[in-house]
């Protein structure tokens, strides 16, 4: 066991927040086709709030603290918070799509202190990028900010989110992040936007490219070995959980609000309400999250992949049970490995679809109305 | 031997947990977990205050360890934290220190 994976049981163990993601904005200079936000102001944290916010979670025990966004430089008062986060100590990562990052903020940035900076890009081509952000000249300011950032010393990583229309631009990414001298993070999510909207959904990589990427010695490792058969589980499999959600991270919106995680978005309390560490402790969402163990999952407990499926359970919660399948998950587990999962074989019993093509096909469509979690990674 | 002075670098993140402080460089990513003894002199090393002082007054009295077996100890601790910018190491004290606060 790795000294950070000793850490995060530990954090386990003593019920501490290890992690936090905070969106200090919704408002962005870019409108991303597949992006999951609306970009108003409902009434963010001021200054003051966040201040109290972060000074509540040094006291919790979290660590690492992802500022995120909207476009976090939108808040005039971004380098202050950062700065007091950096004096509390906290391990602190940047998403930004680094627009507005010149000479001046990458410097800002290294006096910080601040551990990554990770940043959106769609293609190496300008035309694709832009068409995706819908900001003319977005890939060149981000380009010339990577720039700026690695100049400074700064670790960066480039997150390319997968969709139909930039998959064939991939390998550009990952052309773009070695000249850049920057680590790559691939994404083939596209959740639901924040309303309940799933048209964005239709914006997903199709299967195909889904196996394609499996089948990528570049991004997985040994092929083999990555789209091997599942063994069969044992019990610290069946006594386990699927993932940090709730148990050693969480997600706090502009607003405030607690939810296990980005991407499960279970109201859980709000910190201009309650204490952090109240909401922590005592929330009955976050309680009921905690307690789900694979042993609890009425489908997925009998599923071959239950031990290696990288089943997200807020995907599961957005197709309306969190203890249920997240039929993206199903479709990448087939997708590797070949072997239907049991969510499949049921919907193909109950003659809602029979013999494997037809599986297949039904995890296609339910796919549009979920999304996919699994990040694929390679350090460029 | 010189008096040494001691204070936390900026570049670094920390964080009690359970009794160990874990401290990560934010220059290489390396990644510690300090024992309670070790937690001490980190926690001490705010610039001002010398580096056998810092033994004498918290390590020997709270952990009744003799002196010369912990002031070694604490040389070798600097010497290891020094090489991955976690702790700035001096011979004078520290005008300004880059974090009062510890965490």
């Amino acid at each position: 066991m790795t000294l950070m994976a000793e850490m995060n049981q530990r954090a386990l163990d003593l019920g501490v927040p290890l992690s936090v993601h905070l969106d200090l904005t919704y408002r962005c200079n870019e409108r991303c086709v597949h992006c999951y936000l609306d970009h108003d102001d409902h009434g963010e944290m001021t200054t003051a709030e966040i201040f109290g916010l972060l000074d509540q979670l040094a006291d919790a025990g979290v660590f690492f603290l992802s500022l995120s966004g909207g476009e976090v430089f939108l808040r005039r008062d971004f380098f202050p918070i950062v700065e007091h986060a950096r004096k509390l100590l906290f391990n602190v990562k940047v998403k930004t799509n680094a627009t507005m990052i010149h000479e001046r903020e990458a410097s800002r940035l290294r006096q910080l202190g601040i551990e990554q900076v990770q940043i959106s890009v769609y293609s190496h081509r300008a035309e694709v990028h832009d068409a995706i952000t819908k900001l003319p000249g977005s890939l060149d300011r981000t380009v010339r900010a990577i720039r700026f950032l690695k100049s400074q010393g700064l670790k960066v990583s480039i997150s390319n989110v997968l969709m139909g229309g930039n998959f064939a631009d991939q390998s550009g990414v990952i052309g773009l992040a070695k000249e850049l001298g920057v680590a790559y993070t691939l994404d083939p999510t596209i959740t639901p936007k924040i309303d309940g909207d799933t048209s964005i959904l239709a914006l997903r990589i199709a299967s195909s490219e889904l196996k394609e990427i499996f089948q990528n010695e570049e991004l997985v490792g040994d092929v083999a070995e990555f789209c091997a058969p599942p063994p069969p589980p044992g019990e610290d499999v069946m006594n386990g959980f699927p993932c940090s959600a709730g148990h050693t991270s969480c997600y706090i919106s502009p607003y405030g609000d607690v939810f296990p995680c980005v991407q499960f978005p279970l109201p859980s309390g709000n910190v201009r309400r309650q204490k952090f560490l109240e909401i922590w402790h005592q929330s009955p969402q976050l309680k009921e999250v905690r307690s789900i163990r694979a042993r609890d999952l009425p489908t997925c407990s009998t599923c071959s992949h239950v031990g290696t499926c990288t089943r997200c359970p807020g995907l599961a919660y957005m197709e309306g049970n969190m203890r249920g399948p997240s039929t993206a998950d199903c479709e990448k587990s087939f997708q590797r490995t070949g072997i239907p999962s049991a969510n499949m074989l049921k919907k193909a019993r109950s003659g809602s679809a029979s013999p494997l093509i037809q599986i297949q096909g039904l995890a296609n469509q339910e796919q549009i109305l979920t999304a996919s979690q699994q990040a694929t990674q390679l350090t460029a | 031997m010189a008096e040494k002075y001691i204070a936390r670098s900026t570049a670094i993140a920390a964080r009690m947990l359970g009794g160990e402080m874990m401290v990560m460089s934010a220059a290489d990513s390396t990644f510690f977990t300090l024992n309670e003894v070790a937690t001490v002199i980190w926690q001490a090393a705010d610039g001002r205050t010398p580096l056998s002082e810092i033994v004498a007054g918290k390590i020997c009295h709270e952990f009744e360890v003799e002196a010369e077996r912990a002031q070694h100890g604490a040389e070798r601790f600097v010497d290891e934290l020094s090489q991955h910018g976690i702790l700035l190491v001096s011979d004078r004290p520290f005008d300004s220190p880059p974090f009062a606060e510890t965490p």
